[in-house]
């Protein structure tokens, strides 16, 4: 059986979702319902539990596993700290830690994470680190009880892609945990090539929340996905950079054999 | 080196003599960039850029999309004091103005906090004029404490302080810095700072150094349009946020685009900044900074406000009264400037949502 399970839990959806950058947070249940997405994320920063202004925490349904960031954390300290408020507000034990300390790239800064990390994880914390994609960050991630890794594809926000592909992969291949390829998704399409790259699942914000439709463009990355997921195990033909005749040049010789 | 120092190696550009060079391909050129040096961001600010203004704003629009999606952070200035010592030629608030003065008690502190707090903003900034006997830093620190109670994100706009000071303010619960430069053209600045501290140009243009080394979260600057040639401020400004967003990487940049508003006081030699220059500079400011905060005050008008939200707005003033007291009104004092959109929070929040906008209340807590 084809099974996801991350922190002891086996999940029915490989895309994951965030709920930044939305119009209006009422589309959310739509985004959640046609993407069929089980995990969603959302920044702590944002979650204002108790207030006379609807947020975000209003929209999600209550099966869904919250997956709370710790964005705006500019070092693991504030990370951890982020964390505990979000466990102490009711958000669960599901974390991805954000650290950026660079505000022209926005990329994360792995040493801090690893870090975070380590004290999350030891904490009992379901631990997702959102990285840049570097091999011996991801294996000192493995050792610090992450419980998942988090790779970019291209810039938080950027739309740009699997620019990072390589990286992306050879994380894939030498980690045994669940690779998860996080930012930079602009297209369903490149959703389904980090599937069939075996990344275990993606997650998706800025790509659906900016576009037109965002709840068809939910549904769209869904089947993407799923299919991505699908051409994996059923493992693709292999490429050749020359054509393949059907009739074979050297057929003859096998001919006398039949 | 401080943005003195850094300042210093551009102020002896001629800012007009360099845009005779520009072409129509050069800022064609720099509209379809990934990123734009300072150089390029000067050049999107000069009279030949204004016939891309559409391209440049629809880039702008991209941008803004990318980084912020569609939300709008909302907050309130909150006037707590107005005595000053200083004798700004624009402003109300100038020491030889005969006007109300008061300072808060911290009993109406909480008073007029708890009347904000009522209308669902969860981000503050709050003001005084300058006087260290009036509002001393140490009140500045009490006033946050009582801040603390009713908002997740308290900014302060008030005089310059030390590193050390900074690092007192924000243990006491300040995440934000705003201050305005007004003028970066040193000779003007000494010509419209009549007398008073305010009169070193040096120690308030490194205020947002020292908030950034005192670990402020947020940091937000600006030059008041109208003082001076704007295309020299701006590129000043926007010179001014680049090189913090690049010497203190963690620290969140943001602009302000404040336009000279009607004001009891002497200034009258106002630079005419339209509605289509403002529009060029947060338009230029977007394409340099794409990931930078920028705020558009009620000094704006309803109409342009709501216009200015796609080209690259992403925090919006709401409920605005620039008296001190003004939320609670018992005994308020006369006020800085005169507001241009009157609109309270919740006509605000209206507003943004039929414009296909989020408004955000809460984007940051204390941690």
């Amino acid at each position: 059986m084809d099974k996801l399970i991350i922190g002891g839990v086996e999940l029915r959806s490989r895309l994951f979702v965030g709920t930044g950058k939305f119009a209006n947070d009422n589309v959310i249940p739509a985004i959640i319902e046609t993407s069929q997405a089980q995990v969603i994320t959302m920044a702590l920063r944002r979650v204002d539990i108790g207030s006379k202004q609807e947020n975000v925490m209003d929209y999600i349904p209550k099966e869904c596993i919250l997956l709370p960031n710790t964005s705006g954390a500019r070092n693991a300290e504030e990370a951890v700290r982020i964390a505990r408020l979000a466990r102490k507000m009711g958000c669960g034990n599901w974390v991805k830690i954000e650290v950026i300390s660079d505000n022209k790239y926005l990329l994360p800064d792995n040493q801090e994470t690893v870090k975070a990390t380590e004290i999350l994880a030891g904490e009992g914390y379901v631990v997702l680190p959102y990285i840049s994609p570097d091999l011996m960050t991801a294996k000192r991630l493995v050792d610090a009880g992450a419980a998942a890794v988090m790779p970019l594809g291209s810039p938080i926000g950027t739309n740009r892609g699997l620019r990072t592909k390589e990286l992306v992969q050879i994380i894939i291949d030498e980690i045994d945990l669940p690779v998860v390829v996080d930012a930079g998704i602009g297209k369903p399409s490149e959703a389904a090539e980090a599937m069939e790259m075996g990344a275990q699942a993606v997650l998706v914000n800025t790509a659906i929340a900016t576009s037109a439709d965002p709840v068809k463009m939910a549904q769209a990355f869904a089947l993407a996905v799923e299919a991505g997921r699908i051409a994996k195990i059923a493992k693709p033909g292999p490429e050749s950079r020359y054509a393949q005749a059907s009739s074979p040049l050297t057929g003859f010789l096998n001919r006398g054999a039949l | 080196m401080s943005f003195y120092d850094y300042y210093s190696k551009y102020r002896e550009l001629d800012v007009n003599r360099y845009f005779d060079g520009i072409t129509d391909y050069d800022i064609q050129s720099i509209i379809d960039k990934y990123s734009i040096n300072e150089y390029e961001f000067l050049a999107l600010l000069s009279p030949q850029a204004e016939k891309f203004l559409e391209e440049i704003a629809q880039k702008a629009h991209q941008l803004s999309l990318q980084h912020f999606g569609k939300t709008i952070q909302l907050f309130t200035p909150m006037y707590v004091a107005n005595y000053c010592v200083n004798k700004c030629a624009y402003c109300s608030f100038n020491a030889e103005n005969k006007i109300t003065r008061k300072a808060m008690t911290l009993e109406e502190v909480d008073q007029e906090a708890r009347a904000i707090a009522d209308t669902g903003l969860k981000h503050i900034l709050f003001l005084t004029g300058e006087s260290r006997t009036k509002s001393p830093v140490a009140y500045i620190c009490e006033v946050a404490q009582i801040l603390k109670k009713y908002f997740n994100s308290i900014s302060i706009e008030i005089y310059p302080l030390t590193v050390d000071e900074y690092e007192q303010v924000s243990a006491a619960g300040v995440d934000g810095f705003c201050m305005y430069q007004e003028v970066y053209n040193e000779e003007v600045y000494d010509r419209v700072h009549l007398a008073g501290p305010k009169k070193d140009y040096r120690f308030r243009l490194e205020a947002p150094d020292r908030a950034c080394q005192a670990r402020m979260r947020s940091v937000s600057i600006g030059a008041l349009l109208g003082l001076y040639d704007w295309r020299a401020e701006a590129f000043a400004t926007g010179l001014h946020a680049y090189y913090l967003r690049n010497t203190y990487s963690d620290v969140e940049i943001s602009l302000g685009v404040p336009r000279i508003r009607p004001h009891v006081g002497v200034f009258d030699e106002v630079n005419v900044v339209s509605d289509k220059n403002l529009v060029q500079i947060l338009l230029a400011y977007r394409l340099l900074l794409p990931s930078s905060g920028i705020t558009i005050t009620t000094r704006e008008s309803q109409e342009l406000r709501d216009n200015l939200i796609p080209l690259g707005v992403t925090k919006m003033s709401a409920g605005v009264t620039t008296e001190v007291g003004g939320h609670t009104s018992s005994s308020s004092s006369d006020s800085q400037f005169e507001i241009a959109d009157p609109r309270s929070v919740s006509e605000m929040k209206q507003a943004i949502i039929s414009l296909g906008y989020q408004p955000v209340f809460k984007n940051w807590m204390a941690i």
